[in-house]
This record gives C-alpha cells, sequence and structure tokens, in this order.
C-alpha cells in the first residue's frame, strides 16, 4: 500500500515537473531520451520477439515511474523489421539517424545481429542483443546480454555427462549458424573428454522442420547401442513442437534418452501438453520457477503490466531487464547518453540477476550469469535440478576451438579490440 | 521441527530388526515418507530405496504419487500430503491413507522435486514391489520397468515371480528381463549363453542394446554368441528398417496431400493461384483450438470428441471465409494470374496478421485426444497412431471429394464450369455461384485439413506458410487438374523424401526433391497426369 502511494507520488512529482518544463520551455517535446526497440512483430520470428518488444515497454514504463533518466523521460520508438533480415539494417538506421535514439534494444536470430552489425559499426550506436548465441564475436558498439556457448552449452554437457552418466551423444540442430557453431564447439569439446567420433551423431533440419519420424527413431536406434544417451538440441523455434510431439509418441523418456534443449524456453512450452515430457532438460541463465524476491517481484509487475496473469517470462527478457538496467545506470554515471561516454561507463558496472548473483558487464561486452540447468515439469514450467555455485563470466571467444582460443576481447585502453590475438599481440583474430 | 524427522535412521533400524510386527512396520513407512523432503536427490534416492525395501503394500502408490511430482510439504505443519491440481488451488490428500486434507493454494505448499535419476530410481522400485501384483497389466509394467532398469538385486525377486507366473505375455517379458539381468552378473557360462539365447530370440531393438551393452563385459568364450546375435538382429532389423521408411514416406505423404488436396480444387479445377491457402489451412487449425477451448472450461468430458466437433465447424468456418474470399477479391480477378497471385498473397500477409493480433503470436495448444496419443508395435514396425490416424483421415476425404467431383450435381456443375465456361453458362448453370462454391469447397477442405495438422505441428500464425511451397509442388507434380495426380503425387514425394532423408539429411534431401522436381517439369509441363482434350488449351 504504502509502495503504492509512494510511486504514487513520485508520479504525481514527475507529472508536475514534465508540467512546469513544457511550461518553460517550447520544444518539450524533444527533452525525451528515445530507446530504439528493434524487434520483428510479424513475420516468423514474431512468435518470440514479440513478447521481448513489450518487455521493452514495461521497462521503459518502470523507469518513467521512477522519474526518468537524467531527470528526463523516456520514449519507445518501436520498429517493425518483420522478421526479414536485410530490413532489421533498414530499421536499425532509421532508428539511428532518423528517430535519434540513444540506444537500441534488439535482434533475435544471429543472421538478424549480423545484418545490423555495420550499422551501428557506421553510426556509432549502441545495440543490446538478448538472446543467447554461438560466441566467436565481440563488437565495439553490441552488448551481448544473453549466454555465450560457455554459459550455457557447456555447462549443460557437463551436467549430463557428470549426473546422467551420458556417453553417446546426439547434436540435433536447425540449419543455421548458431546451431552449425555452438555443435562444433560441443564436438571438440566432447572429444578431447574422450568420446569417441562414433558416439556423436549430428544432424541438421530446415528451419519449420515438421515431419520428425525419421530422425526421432534414428536417435532411438543411435540409443539403443548401450550407452546411455542424450540428445543435445539446438532446434529452433516452431519446429520443437513437432519434435516434442514426435519424441513423446515415439515414446522416448526422459528418464531413457533426455534431450537437453538451448532455445527451448517457457514461451515455447506454452503451445505442447508437457505431461508426456516431463524429465526432458533446458539449459538457460534464468527460469520463470527461479524462487527469489527479485524475481518474485519481476513477475507480478510484468504481468500486471501486460493484463493477463498467466503470462510466462523466460531468459530473453531478463536478459533484457539486466541489459536495461546496466543501460541506465552507465548512461547515469556517464551523466549524457553520447554513445562513447556511455562506452567507457558501462565496463565494470553491475546490477542483480533476476536468479540470484550479480550481472556486471565484462570488458569484452558480455555479463557474468549463473547457469541453470531446468527440467520441464507437467505444468510447462521448468524446475531448476542443477545450478552453477557462481556466476559464470562469458566468454565471447570460444577456448575449445583451435582457432580461437588464442582470442580475447576487451574493449578498454589498451587493447580496445574485440579480437585480440595473445599469441601475436595483435588485433586482427586469427591469421 | 517435526518430531518424526529427527529419527527416521533410528527407526529404520527399528524396523529391520522386527519387520514381523505390523505395529512397528506402519510407522516406519510414515516415518520414511516424513523424510522425503529433506537433503539432497542423492539422500532422497537412498529413502526411496529403503521405502521400496520395507515392502509395505502401500509403498507401491506413494511412489507412484512421488514420481509424477503430486508430493508436496505443506509450510504450516511441515506434513508430507499429496497434491492435486484443482481450479486453482491444490486438493490435498494424505499419502498413505488417502484422507482428504482440504485444499491450499500453491504459495502454502513445497514440492519435493525429482529428477530423472529419482524417476528411474521410482520406476524399478514400483517394478519391483508390484510385479506380484494379481493383475497381469501391472505385472507386465513392473515386468517392463525391470526390464529396462535390470538391476542383480532383483533377479531373485524375478525368479520367485517367473515361478508363479501364468501369463504368457507377462512371462516372456520376465524372461527377457531375467536373461537381461544375468548378462549383467557374474553367473555361469552354461546360464549366460541361455541368456544371451533369450536375448537374441527377442530380435528387437532393445535386445540390440542388451548384446551391444553386454558385449565389452562379457567372458572372451562369449564374444561369438553375442556378435552372431548382434548380427543377426541388425539383419533382421535393416528389413523392417526399409518397410519403416515406407510407413514414414506414406504418413509424410498424406500430410502433403491434406495441405495440397483444397488446393486441386482452387489451383487445380479453378486454376486460381491462391497463395491465401495456406493461412485457410492455418484458420480450420485455429477453429480446432478455440474448439477445444471451449470444451476444456465447459465440458471437459467431451474431450475425447474434440476433434470430431471441429471438423464439421472448420469446415464451415473456412468455407465461409473462401466464399467471401471468392466473391470479394477473385472475381474480379478470373484471367489474370500475376493480380490474383499478388492479391492472394497480400491477403495471406492479412490474414496472418489478423490471426497474430486476435490469438497473439505464441503458438497455441491443441491437445491430442487419448486415441491419437502414443505408438504400437506391428511386427518390426512402430507405429504411432495419430500419424496413422492422419493417413486414415487423408484417405477418406479425398474419397468424399472425388466421389463430390463424381457423383454429385455440384460436381457435374463444376467440371462442366471449368471446361467450358460459355457452354456452361448457355446451358443454364449459374457460373458465378458454381465458381463461389467450388472455391468454397476447396477452402473447406483446407479447413479441416488444419484439423489434422494440428495434430502435429504447431499451431501458430506461420503455420500455413510451410505448407503453400509443399502444396503446390504436389499439385504442380500431380498434374494440374487431377485429384488421383494429387494423391499419387503427395505419396510418391513423400517416399521418396524419405528415402532421401537417412543418406543426404534432411535439409538435402529437400533439395533434392526440388531438383528432381524442376528436372521433371522439364520433361514433362502437365505434370505426371496430364489432362487431355480441350480443357488444356482453355
Amino acid at each position: 500500500m504504502s509502495m503504492k502511494m509512494t510511486r504514487r507520488a513520485v508520479m504525481t512529482a514527475a507529472l508536475a515537473s514534465s508540467i512546469c518544463l513544457s511550461a518553460g520551455i517550447t520544444y518539450a517535446q524533444e527533452e525525451t531520451i528515445k530507446v530504439g526497440v528493434l524487434h520483428s512483430l510479424s513475420g516468423t520470428m514474431a512468435i518470440s520477439e514479440t513478447t521481448l518488444k513489450d518487455t521493452m515497454l514495461f521497462l521503459i514504463d518502470e523507469q518513467n515511474r521512477k522519474g526518468g533518466l537524467l531527470g528526463k523521460k523516456l520514449e519507445a520508438v518501436v520498429v517493425d523489421p518483420a522478421s526479414d533480415w536485410p530490413l532489421f539494417a533498414e530499421k536499425a538506421r532509421e532508428l539511428i539517424s532518423v528517430s535519434d535514439v540513444a540506444a537500441v534494444f534488439g535482434c533475435w536470430t544471429s543472421v538478424s545481429r549480423k545484418s545490423v552489425l555495420p550499422v551501428f559499426e557506421e553510426l556509432n550506436s549502441i545495440l543490446f542483443y538478448p538472446v543467447q548465441y554461438e560466441g566467436e564475436e565481440s563488437q565495439r558498439n553490441v552488448f551481448y546480454t544473453g549466454a555465450a556457448p560457455n554459459q550455457q552449452a557447456i555447462p549443460a554437457v557437463d551436467y549430463l555427462m557428470n549426473e546422467e552418466g551420458v556417453e553417446r551423444w546426439v547434436l540435433a540442430g536447425t540449419d543455421y549458424v548458431y546451431p552449425r557453431t555452438t555443435n562444433k564447439i560441443l564436438e571438440q569439446y566432447l572429444m578431447d573428454k574422450g568420446v569417441a567420433a562414433e558416439d556423436i551423431m549430428i544432424n541438421y533440419t530446415p528451419f519449420g522442420h515438421s515431419d520428425w519420424q525419421t530422425i526421432v527413431s534414428d536417435i532411438k536406434a543411435f540409443g539403443s547401442a548401450g550407452k546411455k544417451t542424450a540428445v543435445v538440441s539446438t532446434i529452433n523455434g516452431d519446429a520443437n513442437v513437432p519434435f516434442y510431439k514426435e519424441l513423446a509418441n515415439q515414446g522416448i523418456a526422459a528418464e531413457d534418452i533426455p534431450v537437453v534443449a538451448f532455445s527451448v524456453g517457457e514461451e515455447e512450452l506454452a503451445g505442447i501438453d508437457t505431461e508426456p515430457l516431463v524429465g526432458h532438460l533446458a539449459a538457460w541463465n534464468y527460469f520463470q520457477s527461479v524462487d527469489t524476491p527479485e524475481n518474485e517481484e519481476f513477475i507480478a509487475k510484468w504481468r500486471e503490466f501486460i493484463g493477463d496473469e498467466n503470462r510466462v517470462t523466460n531468459d530473453p527478457m531478463e536478459a533484457h531487464v539486466v541489459g536495461f538496467n546496466l543501460w541506465v545506470q552507465a548512461v547515469e554515471k556517464a551523466g549524457t547518453t553520447d554513445t562513447d561516454a556511455v562506452l567507457d561507463a558501462i565496463i565494470g558496472l553491475e546490477t542483480p540477476n533476476l536468479t540470484g548473483g550479480i550481472a556486471k558487464m565484462l570488458p569484452n561486452h558480455h555479463i557474468t550469469k549463473p547457469v541453470l540447468i531446468g527440467e520441464i515439469q507437467d505444468d510447462g514450467q521448468f524446475e531448476v535440478v542443477w545450478e552453477t555455485e557462481e556466476v559464470v563470466p562469458g566468454d565471447a571467444w570460444s577456448d575449445f576451438l583451435p582457432e580461437s582460443k588464442m582470442i580475447e576481447a576487451d574493449w578498454t585502453a589498451p587493447i580496445n579490440c574485440g579480437n585480440y590475438n595473445t599469441e601475436t599481440k595483435s588485433c586482427g583474430g586469427a591469421s | 521441527m517435526h518430531p518424526f524427522r529427527l529419527i527416521p535412521k533410528l527407526l529404520l533400524a527399528l524396523a529391520l530388526l522386527i519387520t514381523a510386527a505390523p505395529g512397528a512396520f506402519a510407522q516406519d513407512v510414515e516415518a520414511l515418507v516424513n523424510t522425503l523432503p529433506e537433503g539432497s536427490y542423492s539422500d532422497r534416492e537412498k529413502v526411496i530405496f529403503d521405502l521400496a525395501a520395507t515392502g509395505d503394500d502401500r509403498v507401491a502408490s506413494i511412489l507412484k504419487v512421488l514420481g509424477e511430482g503430486d508430493l508436496y510439504v505443506r509450510e504450516e505443519d511441515g506434513r508430507v500430503v499429496a497434491g492435486k491440481r484443482a481450479g486453482r488451488d491444490y486438493a490435498l490428500s494424505d499419502p498413505l491413507t488417502g484422507e482428504a486434507l482440504g485444499a491450499a493454494p500453491s504459495s502454502d505448499l513445497d514440492k519435493i522435486r525429482v529428477n530423472n535419476r529419482l524417476r528411474r530410481a521410482i520406476r524399478s522400485a514400483i517394478g519391483q514391489l508390484t510385479l506380484m501384483s494379481p493383475s497381469p497389466s501391472v505385472r507386465l509394467t513392473a515386468a517392463r520397468s525391470l526390464l529396462r532398469n535390470a538391476d542383480p538385486d532383483a533377479l531373485e525377486l524375478l525368479d520367485e515371480a517367473l515361478a508363479a507366473e501364468t501369463d504368457t505375455g507377462v512371462k516372456t517379458v520376465m524372461e527377457l528381463a531375467r536373461a537381461t539381468t544375468i548378462l549383467k552378473t557374474d553367473a555361469g557360462l552354461d546360464e549366460k549363453t541361455a541368456a544371451i539365447d533369450t536375448v537374441t530370440a527377442r530380435g528387437n531393438r532393445e535386445a540390440l542394446a542388451v548384446l551391444t551393452a553386454s558385449l565389452s563385459t562379457a567372458p572372451s568364450e562369449l564374444t561369438p554368441a553375442i556378435e552372431r546375435g548382434i548380427a543377426g538382429i541388425e539383419r533382421k532389423l535393416a528389413m523392417w528398417d526399409g518397410l519403416q521408411n515406407v510407413w514414414y514416406g506414406l504418413s509424410l505423404g498424406s500430410v502433403l496431400l491434406l495441405a495440397a488436396i483444397g488446393l486441386a480444387i482452387t489451383f487445380g479445377v479453378m486454376g486460381v493461384i491462391n497463395m491465401a491457402h495456406g493461412e485457410i489451412v492455418m484458420l480450420g487449425a485455429y477453429t480446432t483450438f478455440a474448439v477445444q477451448q471451449v470444451i476444456r472450461i465447459s465440458f471437459p468430458g467431451l474431450f475425447d470428441y474434440s476433434l470430431a466437433i471441429a471438423l464439421p465447424l472448420a469446415f464451415l468456418v473456412t468455407a465461409l471465409v473462401g466464399i467471401a474470399i471468392e466473391r470479394g477479391f477473385i472475381r474480379w480477378l478470373y484471367g489474370r494470374p500475376l493480380e490474383t497471385l499478388l492479391a492472394t498473397w497480400g491477403l495471406s500477409l492479412i490474414l496472418q496478421q489478423t490471426v497474430r493480433t486476435i490469438f497473439g503470436p505464441n503458438n497455441r495448444e491443441v491437445g491430442n485426444p487419448g486415441w491419437m496419443s502414443g505408438a504400437f508395435d506391428l511386427g518390426g514396425l512402430s507405429i504411432t497412431w495419430n500419424r496413422l490416424w492422419i493417413v486414415v483421415f487423408a484417405l477418406v476425404v479425398f474419397a468424399i471429394l472425388l466421389a463430390v467431383l463424381n457423383r454429385t450435381p455440384l460436381g457435374l456443375q463444376m467440371r462442366a464450369v471449368t471446361q467450358n465456361r460459355r457452354m456452361a453458362s448457355s446451358m443454364g448453370i449459374r457460373t458465378p455461384w458454381v465458381d463461389a462454391l467450388t472455391f468454397g469447397l476447396g477452402s473447406g477442405i483446407a479447413g479441416i485439413a488444419g484439423v489434422a495438422l494440428s495434430q502435429i505441428d504447431n499451431v501458430s500464425p506461420n503455420l500455413g506458410q510451410s505448407y503453400i511451397i509443399d502444396s503446390f509442388m504436389v499439385v504442380v507434380f500431380g498434374g494440374v487438374g487431377n485429384l488421383w495426380g494429387t494423391l499419387v503425387g503427395a505419396l510418391t514425394l513423400g517416399v521418396a523424401n524419405k528415402f532421401l532423408e537417412p543418406f543426404a539429411g534432411a535439409v538435402l534431401g529437400k533439395i533434392f526433391i526440388l531438383v528432381f522436381i524442376i528436372l521433371f517439369i522439364q520433361r514433362r509441363p502437365r505434370g505426371l497426369f496430364a489432362l487431355k482434350g480441350r480443357a488444356v488449351d482453355a
């Protein structure tokens, strides 16, 4: 009650002050800080990205209730790149040069991120990218608030190896850059751990693949070699529902062949009856079911904002929360929204994760995160069965690939480079 | 805290000493159940073994509740209770006596968590506990779980159960479980040889797994026998694999057929390039969702009939949408294929976004009724029920459509109008009316295809997009304007795809199919079954 009262009081004060401002200065319209939201609201990726757009509106609304930033209100500028990769670049350009936004929060697929990178570099603006990705990248103008492979894939494989005693591995993914790079890293990692080549099966499927009969029966056959088998799934988006349905129908139970997924969260499970899937796993840095006061408060406020008391939350949403909080702090610290000042100020800043622990912005533009392994429950939620004891720092360049293990990213002086070769002591990658 | 929590180990020891006394027995189980919430997963696993070791009748049902994740601790008094979701709250009962304990919201309950390891332990414990059950089906499940876990400690129990077993089906599984277990122990050579024979005789994938696993631990004298067994089973499986592939192909073909058959009318018979076809399929799927939603809320008992109710509704809804599209857009565009293509493509985007706005961008859950879940074995084939029903359904829809076109007055008029519009018109047929009905029929069929596809695919606004290319491919390949061509085309492409997939992978397989169709169309531009006669030139 008192919370509400104070918030209302703050709001009234903010409102009053903004009225005063607009009375005094004629161009009060321009006295907002604009924040770009670059998420697909139509097309194939709308299923995942629409929620992130809402998350950004929610965060900006919350910040404005707290009195805005640097005494100004924040204003969201939402554009729809329509799941069309070249359009992402165009819309990014529009946000930065026409709408003059201070920072952009957006993208989901790696290919959309890659298509906007040159724009952010050229126009010197800031992008916060909230989705787990394949790594092997660190760009001066981009902050990666989702997981790098060492914050998701590697711990998940470790869990299966140590806790479930898995000896045979199926790496199944959708055919594009994220699964291919992740599987390359995982394959190398497993080989290093002494897994024989014939105990690894790699399988790729097209986007939106819907007929999983052959592949699921292949997995079943692969799993009947007398060794404990698990599936590591980087299957993306819509293809997951028919995949899990086929698993359930062919009777592959989690106790026998567990599937650990890197792209299946609460939102994706909303379309499936999870009763036959209980026990299959997912590795993330956030689950809605995690019981912390921060998370509880976030979920309550989010549901109030969206007006749906059953609305789920997921990992990329948390990444936006963390990224947004870090950006707000950096702007406050720098005292300006100027790109170069914010880029300098943000390194080393800290904000609490919703799942406990502290997210710290590292010099390589990744953050520290706890890694959680959750099992699917019959209510469509995940239950954490294992988590890292401490937060894991994100590693931009995988230490398990021979071509990238000597590369580090460090955007602080004196290195100031996204692909610094520690062997040749020069900026410019492996060559 | 609760007094029971402090003394479980003591009680356990006590109980082991005086297992004959039934009074101590009861307390022991209760005490053990009360220790379940404590400690780590491995502590809990120990408690599960201890519980199973008591041999108490009630243990199996408690473990079952635990395995299903329905066991909770009530926060106010630390009591272990079984909870079943009832509306917003949980209905509580005592896990031992079944006595009702009222209801509580989830915030007052702490779930006793289980993971895969615990579920395995529970499964094998329940298997051991229920192996002597009076019901053969329970014994069968028990024997199966022993087969999957093959715990050497359970061997004695298995022998005992085998001696008492009368049901031959259950007995076979028990013998197999026994043989599997023996291969894991250090039993004598004779016994192991017999076990290998038993497993080899079974001849399925499970048997293969057992033999391969035993290869590394078996004494060298047995290696040849095991290898022979493995080779034999692999030969047998390879044969079945071929058949299984044909079945997968037919099943994929039936899905293609369902997706394309509506288009075979609108595009094949009427010649309208209808890019919104996929979205009409999607509308059918959403109708199913809406029907299930109403049933879930108001008539939960009818859930198994939800698809039967959705079918006519989906037909009606999509047929009406189809007629509206024909009257509103397409009739102005006859004879202008490029404009039709663009207009219907725009329409498809409008329909997608409308659905996205109304239902949200997320997948919607469409449940499988009980009779469409799971799989059964037919010889060496494993056939899933939902695929089987979809194959049957696709063939039925095809037969009905064929009958409508060839045996009804409406079908006659449709054929007349598409073959020679002016002649039909001068014979007194209202051609605009027939056009609208034909388009409505094609759309309605697409709608009921949506009902079937909702069972195997996502129900999301993008559902239609993934089928539109495939649908055109099937219709063009089969021969425009020929229903039989669509049938043969769909099944051929399905089977070809499934035979390519194991060699080329799903991605390349699809590319090969597309290349093949391009080459085929070069050779035979009118598809497999070309229409002959005047219609072709019209």
